[in-house]
Formats: structure tokens, sequence, C-alpha cells
């Protein structure tokens, strides 16, 4: 039985146990002539989460861990000169097998048949124990229930707090996804400094992953220097705030001081759709058209450009942070009270005096804030700088020449046919790791600032 | 005031008008530039994706001779599933022009017309068994360089050595052009077929049902989990409970984190330590849903905030139970808000690429997936793939997947703005 | 009962203004002015002169339209959208709102004071140089020095913060903070100083300190005060106005205005019978 026709059938045995739990409870309260302490439905509700809930996870449980253990159970089953391949080819091994079973090819290979049908068998075990437990499981924990149906049993106080630990459980999944990001980027990181000095891996000049540097280097890894890609990311997010910030906070002070009502109403979209294009396009574009074009320009002002120059990708990056720095400073100059603004303009300052001498400055700490968050932004953008920012690791804060930053390697080192733990992979954790707690601190910053800024005028 | 004090104010009153002036076109400059921007990137996109939609076809005089196609009188169905097709469109590009000579040129033919037009003709012939040893006029699909040229991508005025079809081929192209055999028509296979190493028969079939299904695991996933949550932490969530703190502090966090680091802990768990296997939209629906979470649990609680206290009030004082009351009443009233909030979230969702790269739903997958544990790939990955190739007839098409994505974008969207504005109405 | 009485309110004629709304010396004058929000009426038909180097008062019941009205007399309405201001109001003769009357110029003149402090998010000393940098009225750093510490001695808190010019002017306290406000005010020689609830934040403490200060600077400048205390009114005013509903209803001396007021509203209102 597959995995779709027993959730189905579970699905089967939630209706059935709804209209079980409902019945069994009227007939009771029948029988003995007592009233029911809930509505009939919440008896249903409780013998429907009791039939197919805690199966529903075993089913979810066995599900996740059931390849590695076939996988497992298979290689032990293999000849000796097999077992003792690298991880790597064991795991393309267990590929072609998994293919093999799935194909209705004839193997020739001797080895390859006997694991091919011992896979087919594990699997046909794993699938029929499977159905077998939760399905046992299923109706037990029903009939159990089912026993503990009583009129004056509380109902709808147990289904209520059932689903307040449900709510409980789903709000809780945020802090696990951060404990997860944390694990899953700390661990590996642990490995790679364990070959990688942590000094070296900050401060040292050359990145060059895909090269063995000394002969003897077994699983022969390049060197680790990350500092090129730290300055490539802060180069790149540099210029692309000196855009956004500017042109954000420029267009957000226009809209809410100076613009129409209608022309409001018009550009306001029109500055969000930048928000919502996805960031392959404005890579797309980058590298399509804003790259050649700037290239061009320099050649025009006899200016030495490479093609994927860091300003082209920072550029676009900036444009497209643009509505994020207006949106986020659109909220803090509307937050400045308005009596602050009328003190200026009694005192006889023009609008713009006015914004600049006054509502800025009281509105600093925000837009400040704004800028950690846009800042935290452009490190972290991947796809822009994937795509027009390169791949050559240079140590230098010429905007003219080609960058690479910490996104770019990352996803250079992961995609690609890679062994999960070789060095390189692992180096691609130590740079999320690095990107992961810059971030963190400067979200921690902004949203401590944009408190106290809050606190300050409420 | 004396009169003293007025004078040097009225003199200085031009000059800070100017500077006001100036300021104030700083202004409209600034939405300006975002503006054009915008404008340049969709009409770049669209001028360069527009001509995708149409694909050129060429007339062929096909002889289906049996002979060729190495056929007796009498075949089985798997004989003619094998016969020798490429034979056939070979010599039936000869005949037409018979003048051919060389092996360079030959080949140079034979590309006129795309590979694909192999399995076409055998389809049409295990269709219809009669037409063997017959004349039949065809169209096959172009070649990309033919298609490319049709388009207006290649110009004849530049030195041979820099153009990708010769002066012979042009002569060719222009003599099937005089005789009316060169057609461009509506390229329904760019919706219809997956993706391909050739890009004239390349689509995106494929990775719109990724995008479909990926879309769909994260829909189921994110959609109850964040509109609970949203729901503890607005109606149910006790104040200054450490737990709780910890709950908000960590999504207000979340929302922050680059989306490239979910892709990491997509590949350390899931793939890790689960052992689910790579590119498959499941795994991609299990990221994005951590990722959208945010969005979906902010968007839903200041929709949840908006719900006047009178109605849990009046519900409360009949009697209803906290969860009757909120699941009853307050949900439903704040349901247009959470739905806006969800569908802006798929929209990002539907957008990302970065975290599906760490995946690894960057392979080359040539087959529509079936479920959602087969391997496959999304709308915008397929966009970064192709954007790679450096055939024109790839960034054409390139252009042209990015307005589908977009046209997406812009359906989900407006149905946002429908259910704001539906949701505004009501108080 | 409450009801009775304020039905009977409506039922008095609000016709012209009673008293003497107008005088020889006039700083200000309006004739026929109505304000409107929108398409909602805030003033009918005001008409009133203001004296120079006088105080005039202006009290009346909440959301009778006196800030609306002293706020026209600077233009600030401008800066609300919506806000409609038709008849005539002359500062010296002039027409404030003809075309080329220059709201900026105006305002330079005639100072405001607003009913909650609001200092700027800057020092002290920024706070009262603010003015004079903006309209360049110093012409060096000594001159500026100078102008900052007259106008704090003026506003009678030079000694209390001499030491502190340089911190920020929201760390005062709220009646440090409106004396600075005022401070600011007159640090650019204005001819008129609007207040609108000058005092309605403050202590009685500070309170008394500010009244002595409007009664120090109207030997100066004419100060037109909103107020809701008519003993505030009647201590530091030389006439009074009264505002119901939009409409002026009666004024004069203060003096008349407590002791024999014209109007049936005006009396109701100062022997407590409204409000
Ligand atoms: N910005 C505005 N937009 C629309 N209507 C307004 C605005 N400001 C004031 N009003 C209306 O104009 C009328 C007069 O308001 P105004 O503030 O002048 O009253 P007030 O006499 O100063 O009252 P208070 O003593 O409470 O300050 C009120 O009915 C008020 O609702
Ligand atoms: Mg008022």
């Amino acid at each position: 039985m597959n995995f779709g026709v027993i959730i189905t059938a579970l699905l089967v045995l939630l209706l059935l146990g709804y209209f079980i739990g409902r019945k069994r409870s009227v007939t009771l309260s029948k029988e003995r002539s007592q009233k029911l302490h809930s509505l009939p439905q919440y008896y249903g509700y409780l013998i429907a989460f009791w039939s197919s809930v805690p199966a529903l996870f075993i089913l979810l449980f066995w599900a996740a861990l059931e390849s590695s253990f076939i996988t497992s159970a298979i290689v032990t089953q293999l000849p000796m000169h097999l077992q003792q391949l690298s991880v790597d080819e064991i795991g393309l091994f267990i590929n072609e097998i998994i293919n093999l079973s799935n194909s209705a090819l004839i193997v020739e290979d001797e080895v390859k048949r006997q694991a091919v049908s011992r896979y087919n068998e594990l699997i046909e075990f794993s699938a029929s124990i499977k159905s077998a437990v939760v399905f046992i499981l299923a109706f037990v924990s029903m009939f159990v229930a089912l026993s503990f149906i009583k009129p004056e049993m509380k109902a709808r106080n147990l289904v209520e707090r059932l689903i307040r630990w449900a709510m409980i459980g789903c709000a809780s999944i945020a802090v696990l996804t951060t404990i997860g990001i944390i694990f899953s980027v700390i661990f590996e990181s642990i490995i790679f400094f364990k070959t990688v000095n942590v000094f070296d891996f900050l401060f040292g000049t050359h990145w060059s992953p895909q090269e063995a540097i000394r002969e003897d280097q077994i699983g022969g890894s390049g060197s680790f220097g990350a500092l090129p890609l730290f300055v490539g990311t802060l180069l790149i997010s540099f210029i692309a705030l000196v855009i956004a910030v500017p042109l954000g906070l420029m267009s957000a002070i226009y809209l809410s001081e100076y613009s129409s009502p209608g022309f409001r109403s018009f550009a306001k979209p029109v500055l969000e759709m930048l928000a919502g294009i996805p960031t392959v396009v404005y890579g797309f574009f980058a590298a399509l058209t804003v790259a050649p074009f700037i290239r061009d320009l320099g050649e025009s002002l006899n200016l030495s450009l490479s093609s994927e120059s860091a300003l082209a990708a920072g550029i676009v990056m900036g444009v497209m942070i643009i509505p994020f720095v207006s949106s986020l400073s659109d909220d803090v100059i509307s937050a400045v009270p308005q009596s602050m603004c009328d003190g200026s303009y009694a005192m006889g300052a023009t609008k713009s005096e006015t914004i600049k001498q006054v509502i800025i400055p009281a509105a600093l700490p925000g837009i400040v804030s704004g800028v950690l968050l846009a800042a935290s932004r452009a490190i972290g953008e991947t796809m822009i700088v994937v795509m027009a920012a390169g791949l050559s690791a240079n140590l230098t804060f010429n905007p003219l020449e080609a960058v690479t930053t910490v996104t770019v390697q990352m996803v250079t080192l992961l995609t690609g046919d890679q062994e999960f733990d070789s060095a390189k992979t692992l180096a691609a954790f130590a740079l999320g790791l690095g990107l992961f707690l810059t971030t963190l601190v400067l979200n921690i910053i902004s949203l401590y600032v944009v408190r106290k800024y809050r606190e300050q005028y409420e | 005031m004396n009169k003293n004090t007025t004078e040097i104010i009225k003199l200085k009153l031009a000059k800070r008008y100017a500077k006001e002036k100036r300021f104030k076109l700083y202004g409209i400059s600034a939405i300006a530039v975002s503006i054009a921007f915008l404008l340049s990137l969709l009409i770049n996109i669209s001028v360069t994706g527009l001509p995708a939609f149409q694909q050129t076809y060429i007339n062929i005089e096909v002889d289906i001779d049996s002979k060729l196609l190495k056929l007796d009188s009498q075949y089985s169905e798997q004989e003619l599933f094998r016969a020798n097709y490429s034979k056939v469109v070979k010599q039936s590009l000869k005949a037409m022009f018979p003048g051919v000579k060389g092996r360079k040129q030959k080949r140079a033919l034979r590309q006129l017309v795309s590979k694909s037009a192999i399995y076409q003709l055998r389809d049409f012939v295990i269709d219809n068994p009669s037409v063997i040893d017959t004349k039949q006029s065809l169209w096959f699909l172009a070649r990309d360089d033919v298609d490319v040229f049709m388009k207006g991508g290649i110009d004849r005025s530049l030195p041979e050595s820099d153009r990708r079809l010769k002066d012979f081929q042009l002569v060719w192209v222009d003599k099937l052009l005089s005789e009316n055999r060169l057609e461009k028509r509506f390229n329904v296979s760019f919706f219809t077929e997956d993706d391909s190493r050739e890009p004239e028969q390349a689509g995106i079939k494929g990775a719109m049902i990724g995008s479909l299904l990926t879309m769909l695991v994260t829909m189921l996933l994110s959609f109850p989990i964040g509109v609970s949550t949203a729901i503890y932490l607005e109606e149910f969530a006790p104040k200054n409970n450490k737990w709780v703190d910890l709950i908000e502090i960590n999504i207000n966090n979340l929302a922050a984190v680059p989306s490239i680091v979910f892709g990491l802990l997509g590949l350390a768990v899931f793939i890790g330590l689960f052992g689910v296997p790579r590119s498959v939209p499941l795994i991609g629906g299990l990221v994005l849903t951590l990722m959208t979470l945010p969005t979906i649990i902010i968007t839903s609680r200041a929709a949840l905030k908006a719900v006047p206290p009178s109605i849990r009030e009046a519900a409360l004082a009949l009697g209803a139970s906290r969860v009757q009351t909120t699941f009853h009443h307050v949900v439903p009233a704040a349901m247009p808000g959470i739905l806006t909030g969800t569908i802006i979230g798929m929209a990002q969702a539907l957008g990302e690429t970065a975290p599906l790269l760490m995946i690894g739903m960057v392979a080359f997958i040539a087959d529509v997936p079936q479920g959602i544990t087969d391997p496959s790939t999304v709308l915008p990955v397929q966009i970064y793939l192709w954007s790679d190739s450096p055939e024109r007839a790839f960034t054409e098409r390139t252009s042209a997947a990015i307005m589908v994505l977009l046209g997406f974008l812009i359906v989900m969207n407006f149905l946002a703005v429908i259910m704001r504005k539906k949701f505004e109405k009501k108080w | 009962m409450i009801d009775i009485e304020k039905r009977e309110e409506f039922d008095i004629e609000i016709d012209k203004t009673v008293g003497k709304p107008f005088i020889d010396d006039a700083k200000f004058s309006t004739r026929n002015v109505d304000v409107f929000y929108d398409d909602k009426q805030a003033i009918f038909d005001a008409n009133i002169d203001i004296g120079k180097n006088q105080i005039i008062a202006m009290i009346g019941p909440s959301g009778c339209g006196k800030s609306t009205f002293l706020r026209c007399l600077n233009r600030m309405n401008d800066t609300i959208q919506g806000c409609h201001i038709s008849g005539d109001i002359k500062l010296d003769n002039e027409d404030i709102y003809h075309k080329h009357q220059d709201p900026v110029l105006l305002r330079a003149r005639v100072g405001m004071v607003f009913q909650k402090p609001n200092p700027f998010p800057k020092s002290i000393y920024d706070n009262v140089a603010y003015g004079a940098k903006l309209h360049g009225l110093a012409s060096n750093k000594i001159e500026l020095d100078e102008l900052v510490e007259k106008s704090l001695i003026r506003a009678g808190l030079f000694k209390e913060v001499k030491d502190s010019l340089h911190k920020p002017g929201t760390g005062l306290s709220g009646g440090q903070q409106q004396r600075l406000c005022i401070a600011r005010t007159i640090a650019i020689d204005p001819e008129v100083i609007l207040m609108d609830e000058p005092t309605s934040a403050l202590d009685p403490i500070a309170t008394a300190v500010i009244e002595e200060l409007m009664i120090d600077l109207s030997k100066k400048y004419t100060i037109a005060i909103v107020t809701h205390s008519m003993q505030q009114a009647a201590r530091v005013s030389q006439r009074t106005a009264y505002f119901h509903m939009g409409h002026l209803v009666e004024v004069n001396d203060t003096n008349t205005v407590f002791t024999n007021p014209e109007h049936q509203l005006t009396e109701n209102y100062i022997t407590g019978r409204f409000g």
C-alpha cells in the first residue's frame, strides 16, 4: 500500500470516527437517560482525532526514516569491495539501484541484481509493516477513546484543549525553525573549522575552494580565505544602499508630504511592484541589460570595466530595495507627530526646511533601523549577485571590477554534484553561519531601535 | 518686529523658495527613477520575450519511402517505431535542395529542421500507417538559428564569419521563403513541452507543474500553520509569557532572515537528516513554507487585530466559549485579510529561487513531475537555468518565461487587492 | 434638565457680534471670515479687530472654533487639506490671504505657541536658534549666541538652562518646554504672538510664570490667546472674545465681558451654565 492510499484511508477513518463518536454519545445518553455534557459533535471530534492523528504521526515518522534504514540495510549486505567505497560513491550506487528497481529493465550485473531484489523486498516489507502498524494503532486508539466516552465527559473542554495545544504547536514552529537553522549551520561549520582555521577563514585573502593547494592533500580542497567574499558582499551592498537609501527616502518624503492623493494612489502601487518582482528577474535584467549597458558606458568614458562589475549588480539590487526603504521610511515619517511640524511651520519654515530640519531628525532612529534592515536584505540577496556579479574572488573596493559575494559562493559550492561532507559543502555552511549571524545582529539592532523610537512617540 | 527684520527675511526668500523647488524636484525624480527603471525592465523583458511566443515552422515535401525507412512489407509495431525516420527527413531535404555538396553543407542542411522533426514524423506515421510510400507535405519545427533569423535576429549585412547562418544557408532560407515554406505560428509547444537542450523544443510545462506542486505543498502547510499561529498569538496567548515572547521574537526575526539560509536548513535537515531525495516539490514546499510563515502570520495577526472587539464581546456574552467565539465569529470576520496575507506570501514563494537552488532543484529535468516526490524544477529556477544558456533563442525563452511568471504574480496580487478592498468595505 | 437648557441655547439668535468688536488702533482686522473644513463650516462670519500691543483672550466651549480662528491669523490652516477660508483678514492693513502675500514671511511676523509644548528634536540652543538660522537673521556665531541668550532671558528660561544649552530640548519639564517654545518664537522678533491654550498642559506654578511672561511680552508684542480658563483670561487680557459654535458672539473689554456680558450666551458661559 503506498503513502497516498494510507493517507486516504486515515482520512476516511477520521470521518468514520466522527460519526461513530457522535452516535455513541447520543446512544449512551439515551441508554443511561443522562444529559450529555457537550453537544454530540464534540464527542465526534474527539474520536475522529484519536482514530487518525496518532497514526498519522507514526506514518510520517516512518516515512521520514524509512529510506535511510533501507539504504544502510542494503549497504551491509554488499560485497566488501563495494562497502569500502566513499560515501559519495555508495550514494550513487544506491541511487542506481533505486532507479533500476523502478524501471522494468533487466539487470545483468549479479551484485546489482541482488541488491535490486533486496531493495524491492525491503520496500515491500517496510510497506506492509508500515500499513499494519498504522492501522492497528489507528483502530486501537479509536476503540480506547470510544471506551472512555461517557455522557458526563467534558468533551467540549477536551476538544478545546486539543485545539489550543495544536495552536501552540503551530506557533512553536517558528522557534523550531530558528533552532533548526542554528543547528544545521553550526554542526557543519564546526566540522569545517576542524580542518580550516577560523582565523584563516575570516581573514585569509585567498579564496579558491576548487583547486588543491598541496599535492598530498586527500580529497584535495583549495584555500578558504573568505575575506574577498566579505569585502565583495560589503561593496555590492554598499552600492545598493547608496542607490536605495536616497531614492527610497526621497520617494517616501515626496509621497507623504508633497504629492496629491491622486498621484500617490498611482505611484505607491508602482513602487510596490518593484518589491513584488522576483529577484531572479532582476538578476536576468542585470546580466542581460544593465551590465552591458554599464560596460559600454564605461568604455565610452575610457574606463576599463569587467562585464560582471560590482556596479551593475549593486545598482539593480539598489533598485530592488527602494520600495523596502521607502515603505519603512513612510511608516516612520508618518509617526512624527504633526504638532512638531506645526511648530516648524509656525516659525516660518518652508516645507523642505521643516522636512530637513525637523521631520528627518525626529524620524532618524526609525530611518536608521530601516536602513539596517535594508542592509541585511542586501547582504542576504542571492539571485541578483549570482547572475550578475560573477565568481572571481577579487579583494578590491573598486566597483568597476568583478567581485564575488558570500551568497554567490554558497550557491556555487552547493549546486552541482557534491558529496555532503566535503570541505566545499562545509565551507558553504560556514559562510551561511556568517550570513545568518550578520543579518541576525542587524535585525536585532534594528528592531531594538525601532521599538525605542515607537516608545518615544507613544 | 522692526521693519529691518522683515527686510532681511524678504531678501533671502527667493533663495529659500528655489531650494524648496529643488527639494521637491529631487523627490519627484526619485520616484521617476524608480518608475523608469520598472518600465525599462518590463519593456526590455517584453521586447525580448514576445518573439518567443511565436515559432518558425518549415514545410517539407516528405517522401515516406518504405525502403528508406527500412521497413518490409510486413512490419511489427516495434519495427515501425524504430524505423529510420531520420534518413527520410534527410533525403527529403536533399531532394528539395539538389545542389548541396560536401559534408559540412549536408549537415547544415539537416539542421534546418529541429531534431524533433524525426519524432514528429514517427508519430505521424504510426498514427497513419497508410501514408507509407506516399509523399506528404508536412510542417516541422525549424532549428533555432532559422527561427532567430525569421524573427530578425540575424543581420545579413554582417560579415559571414560573424553570423550564425552562413551565406549558403541564407540562400536556402530565401528559397524556402519564396516558396512559402517558412511560417511563424503561435508557439503552443512553449506551454506544452518540458525543458530541452534544444531551444526550439524547450517549454515550461514541467516547470509550471513543478511550481504548481510546490505551491500546493506550501499552501497546504503554511496556511493552516500560519493562521493557527496568528490566532493563538492574537486571541489566546497569555501576556508576559516567556515562551510567547520567544515565539514573537523568532517570527519577527525569521521575517528578515535571508531566504538562502532557509535553503541551508532544507539541505541539512530534510535532505541530510531525513534523507528525502533532492530537488522534489515536497522539500521545496517545506522550505518555502518555513520562509513564508512569518509573512502569513504577521498579516493574519493584523487582520485579526482589526476585528472590532464588539464582535468578540457579543459572542462571549451569548455564552460562547473563547474557542467558539474565535472560530465562529472572529476568524470568519478576519478571513479576507488573512487570505490577502496568504496570497501575498504565496506570491513571494512563487518567485523565490535561492533556497530552491540550495536543495538541488537546479538539475536539468526533462520529465513532467507526476507527484510531489518526483524530481522537478520550478518556474524561477527554470528562468535561472535558461538565463545561463548562451543561445539567443534561450534568452528569448527566458524572457518569455519571466513574462509568464510575472503574469501569475500580477493575477495573484490583483486577487489580493480585491480581497483587501472587500476587507476595507466591511468596517 | 440639561437637555432643555441646551435646546434654549439653540433658540437664542446669534445675529451679529455684540459688544465692541472694532477698535481704532488695530493690528489685525478680520471681516466676514468663514472657514470650512471640506463641507463643514467651522467659523461663521467673524468680524473683529485685534489691538496693537494688547492681549486679547478668546474663550468659548470646546469645538467652537477658537483654534481654527487663531490658525487663520498666520495661515497655519494652509497646511490642513480641505480647509478653505473666505473673507478679509488684514495685518497692518495688508490682506494676508492676498496671492502676493507670502505665508513664510507672514508666519515669521505672526508667531504661534501651541497647546502642547512641541520643541524640536534638537538641543535647547538649536531650538531657539532655529528661526534665526532659517531666516538668516544672525550674520555670525556671536550674534546668534547673543540672540539665543536674549530670547531665553526674555522667556525667563535662561537661568535654568544656561549650563545645558546643548542638551536636547525634549529633556526639559513641560513648563520649561513651553517657555522654550515661547523663546524660540520671540527669537525671530515677531509682531504678533498667537497662543493656543499655552498653559493647559502645565501646573499652576508654571502657568503663573507664563502668564507673567505674557504680560511682560505684551509691552512689545500683540498677543492673542485662546484659553479655557476664565480666570486666566481675566488676569492677562485687556479684551475678550467669546466664540460659540463657530460664531463670534461677543467682543469687549475683559472687564465688561466678565462683569456685564451683553449676550445671553456669553452670560451662560461665564456663569458656568454651559459647557
Ligand atoms: N483638521 C480638521 N478637519 C476637520 N474638521 C476640523 C479640523 N480641525 C477642527 N475641525 C472642526 O472644526 C470645529 C472647530 O474646531 P477647533 O479646533 O477650532 O475648536 P476649539 O474651539 O479650538 O476647541 P478646543 O477648545 O477643544 O480646542 C470643530 O467642530 C472641529 O471638529
Ligand atoms: Mg483648540
